[in-house]
């Protein structure tokens, strides 16, 4: 009888649901997701319209066609001013993943030593805390002075900003996992690496990733902010040169692509919670 | 079939003693035991033995330190204090069945087994507690019911020498609960563990248990031998007779109204 309210049934995991209800779910979630792209299309399309009746000064805003043409041309060759848009993208991608490695590496490692033991706790805490309230930018002119206008100060931003939320949830995930769990591990006499690997991690993981999304945001934002300040390839490199040549429309293929690669990594991040929660569809799902 | 019932009881209020015919080897023996938090002695010198393929209830209102004796016996409490002596494997299942909900059923049945045919003793258990079709799913698709079984298939694959079973059928609705007392009852008949069954249900603990203990006052304050045979008629007077004493010793009128 519970079966017909699902409104009474206390886990929704334990629904059985009909056919006909789960796939007009699925149509409707489908048919959600295209009526997204309405906005975002009627934007750009207005955006056209203005520029093409002179409404806007292509100076100022370059239309959409421009942007497009622009890129086309950046892609395909191999300026004096520019390289080619490919490389730039390259080289920044390269430095993201560098500092997000390094950071977010770290800041895991940190977060297990934490959240392990009251000690670990005091020892590395205080230290993120005052990271997490540092100005980040405003370290820029030290790590000038410190290292110079090389890779190394960019990717060590980077992997600054990139730390702090995925320290700060991870942290608190693991603090978070289910203290009931542990005293089952130990009656399963679980050994302490069995006991992280089993039970820890995988408990602090849907908190982790969520640190991890915010870092990826930051670490990208950094990045944008340390290519401009002092870059001789990539993307905000392109974009300190487009600006002396007053190329608005290179800026604007160059913010295109910072947006896009955002866009990817962060589809790449909710592709990889999809599949390490699953086990959680169940209660998500309804 | 007609039950056959040969209803032999015995009683006794002193502490420390078993049952008229003590089984030869003992399991798990506790010799003044003592727990108190901050002041508040819950349990107070407390003796139980627990013979090889014994099956114990354990009956007590809430707050009388079932789980904190059944914690201390299952490793988990360090600041007890006295003899607890265990022989063999302890396992544990727990109230809320306790699944890990990140690993498939399977999983959870083999979780900290480290003998190489692990997957195969957990498909074995997961087929006797007669969940073959969910080996791959996860615990939170589960019902209460299944949960449980899984708990139960994930303490067997241990082969324990005490089975802990803390008030494992509590959350379950009144007919689970029945088939799952049939369930416990075949596979202690198949595998023998020693079973300290906690509940709080007289009825549960008439039905399946070779002994009733009844912990009252931080120890042991009444206990009864059951040698019928299972199943068990509720009706037969000496089940009913045992009945109203142990509700007596649980502060229960059985009259209907509370003292």
């Amino acid at each position: 009888m519970s079966l017909t309210n699902p409104r009474t049934l206390p886990l929704p995991g334990r629904i059985h649901r009909n056919d006909a209800t789960t796939s007009g779910r699925g149509e409707r979630r489908r048919g959600a997701s295209w009526h997204r792209l309405i906005s975002p299309l009627v934007v750009l399309v207005v955006w056209q319209l203005a520029s093409t009746a002179g409404v806007i000064s292509a100076q100022k805003l370059p239309p959409p066609t421009k942007v497009w043409h622009t890129a086309v041309q950046l892609v395909t060759t191999n300026s004096a001013a520019y390289g080619t848009l490919q490389h730039a993208m390259l080289i920044s991608l390269e430095r993201i993943a560098m500092g997000f490695a390094l950071g977010g590496g770290v800041a895991v490692l940190l977060a297990v030593i934490a959240g392990l033991s009251r000690a670990g706790e005091n020892a590395v805490d205080p230290l993120m805390q005052m990271v997490r309230t540092l100005p980040l930018f405003g370290l820029i002119p030290v790590f000038i002075i410190w290292f110079g206008i090389g890779q190394f100060p960019k990717v060590l931003l980077i992997a600054l900003a990139a730390a702090i939320p995925l320290y700060l949830n991870t942290f608190s995930g693991i603090r978070g996992v289910d203290g009931r769990l542990g005293e089952l591990g130990r009656t399963l006499g679980l050994r302490r690496g069995e006991m992280l690997r089993h039970i820890i991690l995988p408990g602090a993981l849907p908190e982790a990733l969520v640190g991890l999304r915010q870092s990826l945001g930051l670490a990208w934002l950094s990045l944008v902010v340390a290519e401009q300040l002092n870059a001789n390839a990539g993307l905000g490199y392109i974009i300190n040169q487009a600006t002396q040549f007053l190329q608005n429309d290179v800026i604007f293929v160059a913010l295109l692509v910072y947006t896009i690669l955002g866009l990817l990594t962060d589809w790449l991040v909710r592709l990889l919670e999809r599949r390490a929660l699953a086990w959680r569809r169940g209660l998500l799902a309804s | 079939m007609a039950p056959r019932l040969v209803g032999f009881v015995v009683g006794t209020t002193s502490p420390g003693q078993t049952g008229a015919d003590e089984p030869s080897t003992t399991v798990a023996r506790l010799h003044d035991v003592h727990r108190s938090f901050d002041e508040r002695s819950v349990l107070v010198s407390l003796d139980l033995e627990i013979g090889a393929g014994e099956f114990v209830a354990m009956l007590g209102r809430s707050g009388s330190g079932k789980s904190t004796l059944l914690r201390a016996l299952a490793g988990l409490d360090e600041r007890v204090q006295g003899e607890i002596d265990v022989t063999g494997t302890v396992a544990v299942a727990f109230q809320d069945a306790r699944l890990v909900p990140w690993k498939r059923v399977h999983a959870n049945v083999s979780l900290g087994l480290r003998r190489p045919d692990r997957d195969n003793v957990a498909r074995d258990a997961l087929e006797e507690v007669g969940l073959t079709d969910h080996l791959d799913a996860w615990p939170l698709t589960l019902s209460g019911g299944e949960a449980q079984r899984v708990s139960l298939a994930r303490a067997l694959v241990r082969d324990p020498a005490l089975l802990l079973l803390d008030e494992p059928f509590g959350a379950l609705d009144a007919l689970t609960r029945i088939a799952m007392h049939d369930l416990v009852l075949s596979l202690w008949d198949r595998h023998r563990p020693a079973v300290l069954f906690v509940t709080h249900d007289v009825d549960e603990a008439l039905s399946l248990a070779d002994r009733v203990v009844v912990l009252r006052g931080g120890r042991i304050g009444y206990q009864a031998r059951l040698d019928s045979e299972r199943p068990r008629e509720r009706e037969h007077p000496e089940l009913v007779e045992l009945r109203r004493r142990l509700l007596r010793e649980l502060d229960i009128d059985t009259k209907g109204a509370t003292t």
